[in-house]
């Protein structure tokens, strides 16, 4: 049987993704958000993987304003890196596990998920940055390690899906994994975060008192992380830190007693605060 | 419009439906400028490219402008707005030194400090002492 052994919490700042892109990771401003994650590129090469399921957002690229679902899952055979406006990522193309897709399309319909199916779609830094900081250096004609299920999230119109609603996705997601016959290993992504303002003149907010409260609820009090109100998020984290909603949907997929293994968080990256957490599920 | 509950957080829009609806023909053209193709035509001849999005006057002129508050006080979003401004050659850490009114070193400094603090930065009325 499939069986989601982890879940990883994690930014998807743009200008990492260029930073890895344009080889400048060791300059002082990168060097230390990219040593803490050494230690998670040496866990993924021990886990190995064989599907990620991948929560993130798309960031106007797939979607524009003239069509904004929910939750969209990527049930498309690859996905291939969009361009965003600078020409698209040197990364390799990223292939599903497309039978997994659809069982878990067919699973969460039916357990009252109402999702939107995509059977093409271009991937963004928003899934592929996370895959960069966790993989490393992967070039465009080499493969990923792990079959990649993407999961879209609106964050940018509001209102994003409840804390509560991505928790309960989360549960759902894992019973379709667990009723999934082929025996794999499949881990779990909730990314974006943590606090973050990009636009207008309260710009470069940062809560960092906050954040590490966020993360402590990750590992010890998923339920009480899954109800913290939009306003909350809004206003201690900035108008983009709202989408720290889409790590509810990792921590739903994992058991409510978990072992974190690792975080990491460091200020700043752009205009972000990065965030990570490794946990691990102890059945 | 009712009053909104995040309506009192400051320097702050919140892209809702009522944003998004008012917006809507700016963004379009704004993430438009994604692909390679669009930004040549609109590089090329501005106001022929803006007339294909049936935009207000202000928010027009807001772009053209590259009036970059204005264009969020309109309607616009800023992961729209982002695809504009990087056509102009500005990215977001420089986009937003314009925005807050700081200029570009004195935002990035910020930064390297540890951002923007969060005490005296939550509602409106802590901004009017200032």
């Amino acid at each position: 049987m499939a069986r989601v052994t982890a879940g990883v919490g994690c930014s998807h700042v743009p200008a990492i993704g260029a930073a890895m892109d344009t080889g400048i990771t060791h300059e002082p401003y990168w060097k230390p958000l990219f040593e803490g994650f050494k230690k998670s590129r040496e866990w993924m090469k021990e886990q190995k993987p064989d599907v990620i399921f991948l929560v993130y957002n798309d960031h106007c690229t797939a979607f524009d304003a003239s069509c904004i679902p929910t939750f969209a899952l990527g049930c498309a055979a690859e996905f291939k890196p969009a361009d965003e406006g600078w020409g698209p990522r040197p990364v390799p193309v990223v292939k599903n596990h497309q039978k997994l897709a659809s069982h878990i399309a067919q699973s969460l319909i039916l357990d009252e998920f109402d999702l939107t199916i995509m059977n093409e779609m271009e991937v963004d830094h928003g899934l592929t940055v996370p895959l960069s900081v966790m993989y490393g250096d992967v070039g465009p004609d080499e493969d990923w390690p792990a079959l990649v299920i993407p999961l879209c999230v609106n964050v940018v119109q509001y209102p994003p899906p409840t804390g509560n609603r991505c928790y309960n996705l989360g549960k759902a997601v894992r019973r379709a994994i667990n009723s999934f016959e082929e025996d794999l290993n499949v881990m779990i992504f909730g990314t974006g975060g943590m606090s973050h303002q990009l636009q207008y003149k309260r710009a470069g907010l940062i809560n960092k008192e906050w954040d590490t409260k966020f993360l402590d609820l990750m590992t010890e009090d998923p339920v009480g992380a899954s109800q913290i109100s939009h306003l909350e998020y809004l206003r201690e984290t900035g108008s983009e830190g709202i989408e720290m909603v889409m790590w509810l949907i990792m921590r739903g997929a994992l058991d409510e007693d978990v072992t974190e293994v690792y975080r990491h968080y460091h200020v700043p990256a752009s205009n972000t605060a990065v965030g990570h957490i490794i946990l691990e599920n102890k059945t | 419009m009712a009053d909104k509950e995040y309506d009192d957080i400051p320097g702050t829009f919140v892209f809702d439906a009522d944003r998004s609806r008012e917006g809507y023909h700016l963004n379009q053209f704004c993430i438009s400028l994604r692909l390679q193709v669009n930004r040549d035509a609109f590089n090329a001849n501005e106001n022929t490219y803006l007339d294909k999005y049936p935009m207000t006057k202000e928010q027009r002129d807001a772009v053209v402008n590259r009036d970059w508050n204005l264009m969020l006080e309109l309607g616009g979003n800023i992961y729209y707005t982002a695809k504009f401004a990087a056509n102009e050659g500005i990215n977001f850490q420089n986009l937003a030194g314009k925005m807050t009114g700081m200029g570009v070193e004195a935002y990035r400094d910020m930064m390297l400090g540890g951002g923007r603090p969060i005490d005296g930065n939550r509602t409106k009325s802590e901004w009017k002492d200032n």
